[in-house]
């Protein structure tokens, strides 16, 4: 199961592809942020996640919670890869009936652990399992994806009070600090000054990295793995929203609008580009 | 039985937590700081393994909870009504209800209860907005025992639930054998002439209704309708059918309560006539308990006008 770093580098961009392919389908969705948080949601899966996917509710399996829910396809490529369910309903994101609902929904789609979509609450979820984690003795680890526009909300901040309270150290928060949000960057809308040092002052242990470096995601996902110090543990990563599509990269407006045929066209053969070079 | 020592319902719930945290190790208690106010002391002192604090902060002991909930644990958030409903709805909607999980809100402080408190902690929206949450059950015990029952009932039924207790003590209707079925009404009497349906605090206050009314020769159906959601439309259909006069008491708005949700079954049958005694859409102040049902006309005195002018 675990990749090597060049096939991760590999598989990223796959999962790239297929979240424009998904977007481009449903003419609906999240590409910005869903590709700034490919390459750790990658990672997790390809790499880290002890999970099974003919057996989805598995009680040892790690837990990937995305609180920027909308996010959502990046995920769902990951999942339909590993063989979660057909990669054809990947072709259904969005649709009526889909198991692929525009924010993840638990019940409907196998190898979601929480339902999210409003923003702020994931990661008090992640702090409930990573609790249920502790007291029944079993050592999987529970990986929140949170958003740097996101980290604006205060549940954010109640939740993280909890998981350093309850040493909660098989809890790992990945920071997607891509700088934007909807309505702009996040230094317009709300700053949120150093959020690495804000997690610090909470208790958690940081690790700075670049989001986009599969070698410093293994590294620090390693790193996380063998801590046992009782402190949960946050990834501050510099991410680039929109990554991997040139004109995506750092555009706001690509927050949550899907390519025309033209301008998928033109990802899609960028993304290729990237596979083969 | 007004010999019987008052007890507050939130008493009811501390003890039965506490006998089910013992018969079950997946049963939790997620406090938010209050617990010592909604009476977990008893389980935080006897299962500390059980006992998770989160602190001054709901919208986080709501999630927490769900998160347990999807690792198979029974966790019961408790904190006060007011807090319990609105300021975390929309997290009991994300998280609980619309995943469905099996988590319980359980909360002191419901109605006017907190009397002297003042408005900010008098929850009287709280049954009426969580009623619109699909999956949810919303429950108000009337006493000491009906909160033992109802607690043991709700943790043994899957399904997200909010249970709402008082924080005054309430007089003692019922036995110790009584026994409840959730969303089923209890019918304290029978009668034909006026069907009065309560709940919570409230159900004492119509029992001495219905003993002046029969006194002065009319007769009463009474029921305890605990449940709010889901509603049983049987009883209610039962009254419309067999009395067609009906009257709702409730500590709570009288809109979207436990009268609204009654009104809606009568209206839908087309026939019936049904009166509702609550919380006159307005907050309340710091005041004894007895002096805000009266300002708002909860008291048998106005239930029993009520009813002779149905007549």
């Amino acid at each position: 199961m675990k990749q090597t770093i060049p096939e991760l580098k590999k598989t990223a961009t796959e999962m790239r592809m297929k979240v424009i392919d998904m977007i481009y389908k449903a003419q609906s969705g999240h590409p910005g942020g869903s590709l700034s948080a490919a390459d750790f949601v990658t990672a997790c899966y390809f790499y880290d996640m002890r999970v099974d996917p003919a057996d989805p509710r598995w009680p040892d399996r790690d837990r990937m919670i995305l609180s920027k829910g909308h996010v959502c396809p990046i995920q769902y490529a990951c999942l339909a890869t590993l063989g979660y369910f057909p990669e054809s309903e990947l072709d259904t994101l969005r649709k009526e009936g889909s198991m692929l609902q525009g924010h993840p929904s638990m019940n409907k789609c196998p190898g979601i652990d929480i339902s999210t979509g409003s923003l702020g609450q994931g990661l008090a979820c992640g702090v409930g399992m990573a609790m249920a984690g502790k007291m029944d003795k079993k050592d999987y680890q529970v990986y929140v994806v949170v958003g740097d526009g996101e980290a604006q909300e205060g549940e954010i901040w109640e939740a993280a009070n909890t998981a350093h309270k309850y040493q909660l150290d098989n809890l790992v928060v990945f920071l997607d600090i891509n700088n934007l949000q909807l309505d702009g960057t996040t230094d317009e809308v709300m700053p949120n000054g150093d959020l690495g040092r804000k997690f610090d002052a909470f208790g958690w242990e940081v690790l700075e990295l670049d989001g986009h470096s599969m070698e410093e995601i293994v590294a620090a996902l390693d790193k996380c793995r063998a801590s046992k110090n009782g402190k949960p543990k946050c990834l501050a990563a510099r991410t680039v929203k929109g990554k991997g599509v040139s004109y995506m990269e750092n555009v706001c407006g690509w927050h949550g609008i899907a390519p025309n045929k033209e301008q998928y066209e033109q990802a899609m053969a960028e993304l290729r580009a990237q596979l083969n070079g | 039985m007004s010999e019987l020592k008052k007890i507050p319902t939130r008493e009811g719930f501390g003890v039965e937590i506490a006998a089910l945290g013992h018969e079950n190790p997946d049963l939790l208690v997620v406090d938010i700081d209050i617990g010592k106010s909604c009476k977990t002391g008893q389980f935080r002192k006897e299962l500390p393994g059980q006992y998770i604090n989160v602190g001054i902060a709901e919208q986080n002991g709501a999630g927490v909870a769900a998160g347990l909930a999807t690792c198979g644990k029974i966790p019961f958030v408790v904190t006060y009504a007011v807090f319990g409903s609105l300021r975390i709805c929309e997290m009991i909607r994300q998280e609980i209800c619309y995943p469905n999980l099996n988590v319980k809100i359980a909360c002191s402080h419901g109605g006017v209860t907190p009397a002297n408190d003042g408005a900010s902690h008098q929850s009287i929206e709280d049954m009426g907005v969580l009623r619109t949450l699909p999956n949810m059950t919303v429950i108000m015990p009337a006493d000491y025992n009906a909160a033992r029952k109802l607690v043991r009932a709700a943790a043994n039924t899957y399904g997200p639930m909010y249970l709402r207790f008082t924080r005054d003590a309430m007089p003692q209707v019922y036995g110790e054998d009584v026994e409840f079925t959730i969303g089923k009404a209890h019918q304290i009497q029978d009668g034909k002439d006026i069907a009065i349906i309560a709940n919570g605090d409230t159900v004492s206050i119509a029992m001495e209704a219905a003993r002046e009314l029969e006194t002065q020769g009319i007769s009463v159906r009474l029921l305890d309708m605990h449940t709010i959601k889901p509603l049983d439309v049987e009883a209610v259909t039962a009254c419309v059918n067999d009395i067609g006069r009906i009257i709702t008491v409730e500590d709570h708005n009288i809109i979207n309560g436990l009268g609204s949700a009654v009104c809606e079954v009568a209206a839908e049958m087309g026939k019936g006539i049904v009166k509702r005694v609550g919380i006159q859409d307005q907050y309340g102040q710091s005041a004894p308990y007895e002096r805000l049902l009266a300002m708002n006309g909860i008291t048998a005195g106005n239930i029993v006008r009520i009813a002779k002018e149905l007549l």
